[in-house]
């Protein structure tokens, strides 16, 4: 990791503050210069992208609780009372709810991107772990903050994630009621829900800190996978970097409006519109879709402890990542064996969510089951194994290079790419123009063939009308008839001319 | 040489990014959208053209007006519309009810209030501020007299049902923002009443063909499976032609009553959606605005930088 240069506050008010508390070179050293490799490219901007995300859920859900209230009698008429009568309430909440959604978009391409580019590798493992760690504690926010509109799904959902825990040997049944306050789903199970829903954000947020203390002090990871050696490598975090993710998360939001504007409750159930019912279940009991996967492994196994089992284990296995890789290369850009086996694993995420959103019976079970048990196998068996036999491409020696080899590499493929097109376009050149002289060929001739026989035609009707046959002939097929009339030379054709033009109009 | 190909490789690279994106969104989405059960499945729900579709949507009042009517005559006469107030009829956005109007009708209807000074309970006319009066004192009494069968709230049922677009529809319908299988369910059920088929014709319930299965008797299935489609419903067709007057020449037909009755019931679920796609447009185009200037500024600090 690179020195950062010390920075000393020359104004006395400065030196007075950083002399006690050393705010300003902590701002100046780790907000500003701090340096960052020069490579990023776009799927880095997530950090910054969950940030804004994190912000917007804090801000609009302390707005919300402002006029919620946490009662199984009152809590769907309060977010009624949202939705109609605070003001631009409806904005608020939707917000809320549209935001958490695409918070987990946000967070999942995040994980992804920590797992194609080996960001979880030494010296950053604790870096990740402490994002799994947030990635946990965003589930149980996630969750708990569903329950909190005291629809259908909520109460469902509730029962169905609570009951979970009666797997547990021995002490299933009093852990769950435990966990409700009482022997069902009810009001202590909301009330405990909205608190533990306005404190989980928070200590989201400490973990974020200290996430982005871990990152500070170990640097960024970059698409090449080698560290940055000398100040070529790097560029100043700002105005580079915040440039850039501020532009990307304003792409973001566009992408966030358009949802949270124009329908805002396509990624939420109908059911949930209608006010909790102990006595009526719902067809199917279904979770917001970013758990869609979990509820697939949840579901795959037979039994239930095993089911609860497995779906933790997923997220379990996480954590040893940083030591299930041995590869030598950080990037998957150098392992294309491995890249192949990660698009797969990214495949297999989506159809597990699939799985999820189906009912738990018949071939989607058995289907669930290969999901999952291909899941596990990815990180237990392929990652380590192809880490070991799996010869990476040569590894670029700086970040400066990988990134003149980029260059090289997108220079080929344009120049490629343009030569392929002026090819092309010779091509149809020639195409075009052997189509026109042919077309004109015929043209030619039809036009004397036709000119030839009107003149010999127009001798004998001269007495009678000689623009009437022409009208039928026109009428039937008006292109055929009309056009080479129209394209023959105009001193010949003139006496058909004045007849013709009616009748193609028509056509 | 190589700063005119970085500039040039940018765009390319953003291109591919976005659509890996917008692939995952998609992706996202899709496992969303194709959550089943989305409430009682429509067998055939017709895809309706709404005014108040897509970013530029908006309520007819006319439409909501004419819904309304229906509403008031036939269908408050079992369902409760308990989140709507008699002033929000007034309101911007909705049926285009004055606010004199409101109140006019507020004062039709007899108000429960108390208790007074005298601790007792007493009635009054209403107040544009009283929400739409229940046809009944409790849900225990509504399903005493509906032979065991609750009507639902009105409020919020057109966002309350729905049925599953599937593939691939609910990926179109991000881009189209297509949210309207409520009101499509909502018609398709007012129209979907039939006369039973024989096999169930002494079958309890009133047979409607906008239903996927339900309740199928007996005598309708071979070796366990239904022979007919649709189910039976504890609800009497409360639609027929020419039974409610509308005074604007609007045809007084069972299609057009259930449009506009659906319509109406969009509008009380979702009475804030005039204002929220018209700051949604704004909001958009600003953003997109903000982005591409946004990305000149990136651009240009990049500049000077091989990345």
């Amino acid at each position: 990791m690179l020195e950062i240069e010390k920075y000393h506050p020359k104004s006395r008010l400065g030196r007075w503050v950083q002399s006690r508390l050393p705010v300003i070179s902590l701002v100046k050293e780790q907000f500003i210069d701090f340096p960052t490799p020069k490579n990023l490219n776009y799927w880095w901007t997530f950090g910054m992208i969950l940030t804004v995300m994190l912000v917007i859920q804090l801000l609009t859900g302390i707005v919300l609780a402002m006029h919620y209230t946490p009662h199984e009698k009152m809590a769907f008429d309060s977010i009624e009372h949202i939705m109609r009568d605070v003001n631009f309430g409806w904005l608020i909440r939707y917000m809320h709810a549209n935001g958490a959604s695409f918070f987990f978009l946000a967070v999942y391409v995040h994980i992804f991107r920590g797992l194609y580019y080996g960001s979880y590798r030494a010296p950053r493992e604790v870096l990740w772990i402490l994002g799994v760690l947030i990635y946990l504690v965003m589930m149980t926010t996630g969750f708990t903050g569903y329950v909190l509109p005291w629809g259908q799904m909520s109460f469902w959902a509730a029962t169905v994630i609570t009951s979970m825990f009666s797997a547990v040997p021995e002490f299933g049944e009093p852990i769950v009621q435990w966990l409700w306050g009482g022997f069902s789903v009810g009001n202590p199970t909301l009330q405990r829900f909205y608190s533990l829903h306005y404190l989980l954000p928070f200590i989201i947020a400490a973990i974020v800190l200290l996430h982005v203390w871990a990152l500070h002090y170990v640097g960024s990871n970059n698409p090449a996978g080698v560290e940055p050696k000398t100040k070529q490598d790097t560029v100043p975090f700002t105005p580079h970097v915040t440039m850039k993710d501020l532009y990307a998360a304003v792409v973001f939001l566009v992408l966030f409006s358009w949802f949270l504007f124009f329908q805002p409750n396509y990624l939420g159930h109908p059911d949930n519109y209608i006010p909790a019912d102990p006595l009526v279940t719902p067809q199917h009991i279904v979770p917001e879709w970013y758990y869609l996967p979990f509820y697939a492994m949840l579901r795959a196994v037979p039994d239930k402890l095993g089911g609860v089992l497995v779906m933790f284990a997923s997220i379990i296995v996480l954590f040893f990542v940083p030591w299930l890789d041995p590869c030598k290369a950080k990037s998957t850009r150098y392992r294309p064996i491995y890249r192949l086996f990660f698009w797969v694993l990214v495949a297999d995420c989506v159809f597990l969510g699939w799985l999820g959103s189906k009912p738990a019976e018949g071939v989607y079970v058995a289907l669930a089951q290969y999901g999952t048990g291909y899941y596990f196998v990815h990180f237990i068996i392929l990652l380590p194994i192809l880490g070991l036999i799996e010869r990476p491409k040569n590894l670029p020696p700086t970040i400066s290079a990988a990134v003149l080899e980029d260059i090289a590499e997108h220079e080929k493929k344009d120049e490629a790419r343009r030569k392929k097109k002026e090819a092309q376009a010779a091509q149809k050149k020639a195409e075009a123009a052997k189509k026109k002289a042919a077309e004109e060929e015929a043209a030619r001739k039809k036009a004397a063939d036709e000119a030839a026989k009107k003149d010999a035609a127009a001798k004998p009707a001269d007495a009678t009308k000689p623009a009437d046959p022409a009208k039928p002939v026109a009428g039937a097929k008006p292109t055929e008839a009309a056009k080479p009339a129209d394209e023959a030379t105009p001193g010949d054709a003139k006496p058909v001319d004045t007849s013709t033009p009616t009748p193609k109009k028509e056509g | 040489m190589s700063q005119t190909i970085t500039t040039a490789s940018v765009p390319r690279r953003l291109l591919g990014f976005s659509a890996t994106m917008l692939a995952a969104a998609i992706l996202a989405a899709s496992v969303a959208g194709s959550s089943p059960a989305r409430a009682s499945e429509v067998a055939s729900p017709s895809d309706n053209w709404w005014t108040f579709k897509a970013p530029w949507g908006y309520y007819d009042d006319a439409q909501l007006k004419r819904g309304f009517k229906v509403f008031r005559e036939v269908c408050s006469a079992c369902h409760s519309m308990k989140y709507i107030a008699f002033r929000n009829l007034a309101d911007p956005g909705g049926p285009g009810f004055t606010e004199e109007e409101a109140k006019a009708l507020a004062e039709e209807y007899t108000v429960k209030d108390g208790p007074n000074e005298e601790g007792e309970m007493f009635e009054r006319p209403g107040k544009p501020s009283d929400r739409w009066p229940s046809p009944f004192a409790n849900d225990e009494a509504a399903k005493y007299a509906n032979n065991g069968a609750l009507p639902p709230d009105f409020s919020l049922l057109a966002k309350a049902r729905g049925h599953e677009r599937g593939f691939p529809w609910f990926i179109i319908d991000m881009v189209t923002t297509h949210q309207e299988s409520g009101p499509d369910y909502i018609y398709a059920l007012m129209t979907g009443y039939e006369d039973a088929p024989e096999c169930g014709a002494d079958f309890e319930g009133y047979y409607n063909t906008a239903f996927a299965v339900g309740g199928v008797p007996e005598g309708c299935k071979e070796d366990g499976v239904s022979t007919i489609h649709g189910t039976y419903l504890a609800m009497a067709p409360p639609l027929f032609d020419d039974l409610v007057e509308y005074d604007d020449g609007t045809p007084q037909t069972i299609d057009q009553y259930a449009r506009d009755v659906a319509a109406f019931m969009m509008w009380a679920a979702e009475p804030k959606l005039e204002e929220r796609k018209r700051i949604g447009i704004a909001v958009v185009l600003y953003l997109i605005l903000l982005s591409g200037l946004l990305f000149l500024v990136k651009k240009h600090i990049w500049r000077n930088v091989e990345h």
